[in-house]
């Protein structure tokens, strides 16, 4: 920050008295200073209006419903039939399936770039985690549409045929060519795909923090790398990576285009990942986005704001997590 | 990393007469033939057990059948070679790095695919010079294009970069010279926002600029949208460069008696500018491929419209969605949308190359160019005295 001379080499005279030196910014500076501030707080204004708008625009389909929008299982525009107790709990079925594949994959895909990888590689990958968030979500969902999905059918079939002891897998529809198409399962399996390189960069970053003289003790006291990764750096990490993970979930939630491509729609709860049917509030509010009528709209802004609402606590939870780890990385220096 | 890592020798106390040195850390050709004896094997096996005994189908469940059993038969492997301990380590390493494989090949089929698919469309020089106005669904490929969905793309990103990445790097800049109480809420609501439902945005700009403020839907309503979605990915990898410019610099500036706009204008914006550029072009490869928030604020169109501030326009995903969703049954439209599918991971694919040839330079680290005219500058000094 600005100028602030410390007295310290004053100290052992008596009579000498410490300057104080005051800095006050000249005018120019208070402007500047204050611009900034409005910029670092329009992240907040961005989120009180989407917070605002989507209440007040929303107001007439949750007055006209009530508590009736959140549980009922429809979305029928004759009469105006709204509800999202189907889709609600689709999305999180949706984001589980997506992040039950991200997390593992993105956490040792982290601890190989941090630990394993040799300098040049590491920073290829690196590079190729974060083509794999700049890669358009649509390109994923055309390619789970039409490359993934025939292709993963069979290990449904299996799945279905072999584990249906397993509630979530079993068939509830009748069997035909399309029982297995457009299932939450195949969609969360594409998402997984655009959570994995948030979570990977985030946690790599924590990861590769982990105090070297800790690493150097774990070594020297015999350990293998494993045994250092174990006892060093997952331990040092554990609160960046629940994070990150938390934050992958969140972008898992309000994933549009891959589940608006794949999943074949039904306001109704599916629970069967299996089988086709299901959809998720942002994929409802994208389809369903054009056909609507002005007093349509409100229903789709109420489920946006129920969307807005889950990931707002999911990220905002994930966001104070990483920051605390943050801080103690800090500490630990 | 550590010094461990860097394979130097260790001192190997043995009973032999001469000092050997244990190389750690060193791929020995045990290891590669375990690894390769395992995959081998176990492709063999998946082969025999998919393909000829079991009923199963499908290359997705081949492939997951060949890793499972490629862990099982490297386990048994590395149980007849080495100790338990080292068994371990081993199997972890080889976890691990499937973790980094799966993501290199993940990256490398979605760039293989489009390529693949979008070739039909894209050989034709008619898919980059014309639009859609004059083509229907039925269309050979050698009539109508993109060139609508590409402008609309350019326009709107274009649009988005100038919104965002003035605020974002003054947020930045909130977060690393002024600071103070706010900037931890700040940073919190930053990183919680990187995961913003891109759809949310889109209903936000609609609600505020479209309803409330009468604004048409268009080029310029998608580009706010796209623009707070872009938002957090600037301030976040802004914060990051700006963090690394040396203090001693600004202090050096404060010391000359530069009011603080100053130091920043004209010494810590200048010192990380390639760190900048860099992530101005990543949050533009982020944000020319967001569908959902373009979706629901430009509308769509077939005809040109070069102008963002009225009327509907196209961009290539809203255009590559549609040719998917709404016109799935005529194989040459499903083609287009391909191509646009092309053209769009070329463009990424050239900001991140862009990107990466910008940055990579720690603040303050010249370029060869930079040092020739810094040096110059210094042989001319002594003269001017």
């Amino acid at each position: 920050m600005a100028v602030a001379v410390s007295p310290a080499a004053a100290a052992p005279a008596s009579d000498d008295v410490p300057r104080t030196v005051v800095s006050r910014g000249s005018r120019g500076d208070l402007i500047f200073r204050g611009v900034l501030r409005a910029a670092g707080l329009s992240s907040f204004l961005i989120t009180a209006m989407i917070l605002i708008f989507l209440v007040y625009r929303g107001m007439w389909a949750l007055r006209a419903d009530g508590l009736s929008f959140f549980t009922k299982q429809s979305w029928v525009f004759v009469g105006n039939q709204f509800g999202i107790g189907g889709m609600l709990p689709d999305t999180i079925i949706i984001a589980a399936i997506a992040s039950a594949i991200a997390i593992p994959v993105a956490l040792t895909a982290a601890i190989f770039i941090a630990e394993y990888a040799p300098g040049r590689l590491r920073r290829f990958l690196i590079a190729v985690i974060d083509l794999m968030a700049a890669i358009p979500s649509i390109i994923y969902a055309v390619w789970g549409r039409a490359f993934l999905m025939p292709r993963v059918i069979g290990v449904m079939g299996w799945l279905s045929h072999h584990i249906s002891w397993f509630p979530p897998f079993r068939i509830t529809i009748a069997q035909s060519a399309s029982t297995f198409v457009g299932s939450p399962a195949i969609a969360g399996m594409v998402v997984s795909l655009m959570a994995i390189p948030i979570i990977t960069s985030l946690s790599r970053e924590v990861f590769s923090q982990a105090p070297a003289a800790e690493r150097e003790a774990a070594y020297a006291l015999g350990s293998t790398r494993w045994g250092m990764i174990r006892t060093v750096v997952l331990p040092f990490g554990r609160g960046g990576a629940i994070g990150a993970a938390m934050l992958g979930i969140g972008r898992a939630l309000g994933e549009t285009i891959a589940v608006l491509l794949i999943i074949t729609p039904t306001p109704a709860l599916n629970w069967h990942i299996l089988q086709s049917g299901g959809n998720s509030i942002a994929a409802l509010i994208a389809g369903a986005w054009n056909y609507a009528t002005y007093d349509q709209l409100s229903a789709l802004m109420a489920a946006g704001l129920a969307l807005f609402a889950i990931t707002l606590i999911v990220n905002s939870l994930a966001a104070i997590i990483i920051n605390r780890s943050r801080s103690g990385a800090a500490t630990a220096d | 990393m550590t010094a461990t890592d860097s394979g130097e020798p260790r001192e190997l106390h043995d009973a032999g007469s001469a000092e050997s040195y244990l190389q750690i850390r060193r791929i020995s050709a045990e290891d590669v033939l375990a690894v390769a004896g395992a995959a081998v094997a176990s492709l063999c096996l998946t082969w025999v057990l998919y393909e000829q005994v079991l009923p199963f189908s499908g290359a997705f469940g081949f492939w997951l059948c060949w890793y499972l059993l490629f862990v099982l038969m490297y386990l048994a492997v590395a149980g007849l070679i080495w100790q338990r301990l080292v068994v371990r380590d081993k199997i972890m390493a080889v976890l691990f790095s499937s973790g980094g494989i799966f993501a290199c090949a993940v990256v490398f089929e979605q760039i293989g695919y489009s390529t693949v698919k979008g070739l039909p469309a894209v050989r034709h020089l008619n898919f980059w010079t014309t639009t859609m106005a004059f083509g229907g669904p039925l269309s050979p490929l050698t009539q109508g294009g993109i060139l609508h969905a590409a402008v609309g793309s350019l326009e709107q990103i274009g649009l988005a970069t100038a919104a965002s990445v003035p605020l974002g790097i003054a947020a930045a800049l909130f977060l690393t010279e002024v600071g103070g109480r706010l900037e931890r809420p700040v940073r919190t609501i930053v990183n919680a926002m990187t995961a913003l439902p891109s759809i949310v945005a889109g209903l936000l700009i609609y609600a505020l600029a479209v309803l409330t403020l009468g604004l048409p839907e268009s080029g310029f309503a998608a580009a706010l949208a796209v623009a707070i979605v872009m938002l957090p990915t600037v301030i976040r990898a802004a914060e990051v460069v700006l963090r690394v410019v040396p203090g001693t610099l600004r202090e050096a500036s404060f010391a000359l008696g530069a009011s603080q706009w100053r130091t920043v204008w004209t010494v810590i914006l200048p010192t990380a500018r390639s760190g900048l550029t860099t992530t101005v072009v990543l949050a533009m490869a982020r944000g020319i491929g967001e569908t959902a928030p373009v979706l629901l604020t430009a509308g769509f169109s077939n005809e040109m419209n070069a102008d963002p501030f009225h009327g509907w326009q196209a961009t290539l995903p809203t255009f590559i969605i549609t040719s998917i969703l709404d016109f799935g049954q005529y194989p040459n439209y499903v083609a287009r949308g391909l191509g646009a599918g092309l053209a769009l991971m070329l463009l990424v694919l050239a900001l991140f190359t862009i990107a990466r040839l910008l940055g990579g330079k720690a603040p303050g680290e010249l370029s060869k160019r930079q040092q020739r005219r810094l040096s110059a500058v210094q042989i001319e000094e002594p003269d001017a005295n």
